[in-house]
Formats: structure tokens, sequence, C-alpha cells
């Protein structure tokens, strides 16, 4: 698994934060999404799924 | 004008208190783009399923209309309600600067500032079921938990004293409703507010603490003192009744067919799907959010002319049979769940990490300490509280 997240079009939610937060966090200056982990180990992998799928902002690229 | 008086009236009536109109699921599959009326007697089109609610809420060409671009109003009051007050003015609600004020208390939001409140949110719970306890069963569930609770986090979050919750509730009350007061009650409450507003705002840039106006105060690109009391009253307003509302929906959902708790106190780490479900299901979320098509766009092969007011449904949007499998069900499990309960795009709510800390959290807490919890009244003697931004139930009757 690879992910990408895009800054530019996040919009802070947090969504993906609130569901997998050993991969995504947020900069402390304006809540914007921050990749911590673009390899995660396959336990988290539905995971990330679901937060690629539900972010407001379609910010989140997951390839496999 | 004839012609506007033919169309549909949106939004449209409904019986059951938990059910969707029957227009929806007609609507999605005969006419995805469908010109109604709305209660001020203005046109919009509505739109009613999930991709193309999904693609206008996202579009960054499209906002929230603002008092002078020539949209439809929602209400038939003078103004066409709090979105299009003087007030809604203040927070920019376009392209750049929009952007700059919502990084700017996007900031305050992030899901570890949620995560870090959950305890105090708790505390407050069991505080308000304790007292709804110590009165006696039945009680009004929506009384005495879901409106004071959102208010009690958003006095937390702007710093505002405990002695001066109810105020806030009144406040946010009479500001949001649409129907039950005047427009005279309207201004005044919202004059009132923006007076203490100010001297709040006042007391935190002699006194900062740890609330969002004071980190807002303490930047270093700092807000103006108008933006900052707008800000605090915007996010009461949008953070109070709605979250208020859908406390009260999402226990009675539960409770409606009483296996759906029952299969939530057997397995609680369900409570957050369950959640994210109940705000799927939503059929009283209020007429949907609009936007003002300033370039003609293409929806379901119909071309939206500029100019066009288009009311997207996300309520019927969440029940799409395109967009979810077996989509009038309830599945408390469902994974993932692209609700638009909190609608998309640049525009999507800021306060949703807020709103579901608040809903899992009173969720757990009341599955804890009361799992006998039931309805007192049959379903069907469930009443609708037709808001137009928000809708909700009048009261939620329930026993222990
Ligand atoms: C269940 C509860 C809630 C629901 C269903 C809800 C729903 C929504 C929706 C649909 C929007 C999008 C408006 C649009 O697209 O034009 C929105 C925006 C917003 N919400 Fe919420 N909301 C909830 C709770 C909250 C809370 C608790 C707060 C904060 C205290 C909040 C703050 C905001 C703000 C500031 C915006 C404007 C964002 C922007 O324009 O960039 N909301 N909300």
């Amino acid at each position: 698994m690879k992910i990408t997240v895009d800054q530019d079009k996040c919009c802070g939610a947090g969504t993906c934060v609130l569901l997998a937060p050993d991969v995504f966090d947020q900069r402390d200056e304006d809540g914007i999404v921050v990749l911590l982990d673009e390899a995660p180990p396959a336990e988290l992998h539905s995971l990330v799924h679901e937060a690629a799928s539900v972010c407001p902002a379609a910010a989140i690229s997951v390839t496999s | 004008m004839s012609e506007v008086d033919d169309l549909p009236r949106f939004p449209f009536p409904v019986d059951a208190a938990l059910e969707p109109p029957a227009e929806w699921a007609e609507l999605r599959s005969k006419c995805p783009v469908a010109h109604v009326k709305l209660a001020s007697g203005d046109q919009a089109a509505l739109i009613t399923r999930h991709e193309d609610v999904r693609q206008i809420l996202s579009d960054p060409r499209f906002t929230r209309p603002t008092p002078g671009d020539d949209s439809a109003r929602v209400a038939d009051s003078e103004d066409g309600g709090i979105f299009n007050s003087d007030m809604a003015s203040v927070i920019p609600q376009h392209g750049e600067a929009h952007l700059v004020w919502r990084r700017g208390i996007g900031k305050w939001f992030t899901a570890k500032r949620m995560n870090a409140l959950r305890p105090g949110i708790a505390a407050m719970a069991e505080q308000l079921i304790d007292d709804m306890v110590a009165k006696g069963t039945p009680a009004d569930l929506k009384a005495s938990l879901g409106f004071p609770l959102p208010v009690w986090v958003i006095c937390d979050m702007l710093g505002v004293p405990d002695a001066d919750r109810d105020r806030f509730s009144h406040w946010s009350d009479v500001m949001l409703s649409m129907t039950r007061f005047s427009t005279a009650e309207m201004k005044a409450a919202e004059q009132e507010f923006t007076r203490y507003m100010a001297g709040h705002v006042a007391l935190k840039r002699a006194n900062p603490g740890e609330d969002i106006l004071s980190a807002l105060i303490t930047d270093p690109e700092p807000m103006s003192d108008a933006t900052l009391i707008a800000t605090g009253i915007g996010l009461l307003i949008a953070g109070h009744e709605t979250t208020a509302n859908m406390i009260t929906k999402m226990v009675a959902m539960l409770l409606s067919d009483r296996s759906r708790w029952e299969s939530l106190l057997a397995d609680p780490s369900l409570v957050r799907t369950a959640v994210e479900e109940s705000l799927r299901l939503d059929a009283n979320a209020g007429i949907g959010m609009s936007r003002y098509i300033t370039e003609d766009v293409e929806i379901a092969g119909t071309v939206l002319p500029r100019g066009t007011t288009a009311m997207c449904s996300m309520a019927a949007a969440n029940r799409d049979e395109e967009a979810f499998a077996r989509a009038s069900e309830m599945d408390l499990a469902r994974t993932p769940n692209q609700h638009l309960a909190f609608g998309a795009g640049a525009h999507a709510c800021l306060g949703q990490p807020l709103a579901r800390t608040e809903l899992q959290v009173v969720l757990e807490v009341l599955l804890r300490k009361l799992p006998s919890l039931d309805l007192a009244v049959a379903v069907e003697d469930l009443r609708r509280v037709e808001g137009l931004v928000v809708g909700g139930l009048v009261e939620l009757p329930v026993r222990w």
C-alpha cells in the first residue's frame, strides 16, 4: 500500500486522524493533513481505505 | 410568476418523524434536477443524487449564497434568516479569505484536541444524565441531554463561564428558528448576543485563556474584533442546534427498533459506525445546503444555467441506492460510510470532528449508564420540528 495526500485539497476536517492516528496527523498551524506513514502495515489497511473513501475533500489516494 | 406557483413546494411534507418523504426516491430515479418552490416563494433546482450533491458541494466555484448575489432565499421572513444576515457576511464565504479564516479556526478543531476533550464531554453527559434520572422516569431526552450538552461544549470552547450557558441556549434557539419567533425577536437576540460577544472578546484580549478565541487573538495573524465576534456567534449557530437535534434523532432511531440498542449493548465497539449510520439515515436534516451557481454547469445531463440556486439535499443523497448497498436499511456496522451529512469539499463541516466526538461520547455514556433505556411513546407519536436549517424532534420521551 502507498498513500498520498493532497494538502491543497484538504479541508482539515480531521476525519482521517480520528480513524487512523498512526497514519495521519494534522499540522499544528492550521489542521491540514500530514502523512505519518505512507506505507503502513497490513493491519491498518482497511482503516486507511476507509479514511480515503470518507475524506470530505477527496484528498487521500491509496495505491496497492 | 404563475409558472413558479405551479412548481412543487420544497421541503416536502412528511408525517412520520423518522421517515423520508416518498418524493426523494422518485426524484433520484426520475428527475435528479427538479425545479421546486421554496418557502420564500423563490425557485431553486433540487439535487437529490449522491454523486451530483457531492459534485456541486465540492466545486470550489460555487459557494453558499451571500446577501449581495441574486440567489433564492430559503425562508419567508424578510431577510431569509440567519444565513443571509449581516453576521454571515462578516465571516468570509468565498475564495482566499474563506480559506484563511477556515485554516485559522481549523487549527483548533484538530482530531487530537477532540480526543483530549473526550473526558470533559463524558463528564458533562454524566452530569446531565444524573440530573435527568434524579427527576424520575419518564423524561424528555432532548430537553435533558440533547439540547444542553452541545451548548455546554461550545461555551467551554469559547471560554464562556458556566453561569452564562442558559443565555447561550436561549440566543441560539431564537436565532435559528425561522418560524417560532418573529423577525423582531430574532433581531433582538442577535443584537444581545453580539453585545455579549463583544464584551467577551475584550475580556479575552485583556486576559487570554485556553479557549479558541484566545488562540485566535494570540495568533501571529490576529483576526479583527468583528471577525472574532462573528466567529463566536457562527460557531454557536453552526454547532448547537445541529448537534442537539442529531443527538436526539440518533437515540430515537436506535430505540425505535430496540434490537439496535441491544446490538450496541452487546458490542459497544459499534458506537463509531452506528453514529455514522445515524447521520446517514437522518431523514429530517433540514432542507439541505444551497449553492449559488455562478457559471453554467452540467449535472446529470442537464445544464444548470448561471444564476440558478441549487438546493443540495444531502439527506436524499444519503439514501441513494447507487451509492449505498441496501440504502434504506440501518446497518450499524456499515463501513465505509460516505454519507454527506457534513457536506463535502472546501465548506464541509469544520466542526465534524467535534460533532462526531459528542455523538460518540453521548452514546457510550447512555449505553453504560442507562442500558434499559427505551422510548416512552410509540414511534408513530414522535413529532417533528420543521426547522428549515436543521430539523429535529419536538421532544423525545424516554424511560429506563
Ligand atoms: C451533527 C452535527 C452537525 C451537522 C449535521 C453539521 C452540518 C454541517 C454542514 C452540512 C455544513 C456545510 C455547509 C455548506 O456546505 O455550506 C457545515 C458547516 C459548518 N459547520 Fe457543521 N454540522 C454539525 C456540527 C457542527 C459543530 C459542532 C460545529 C462547531 C462548533 C460546526 C461548525 C461548522 C462550521 C464553522 C461550518 C462552516 C464551514 C465553512 O463554511 O467552511 N458544525 N456543518
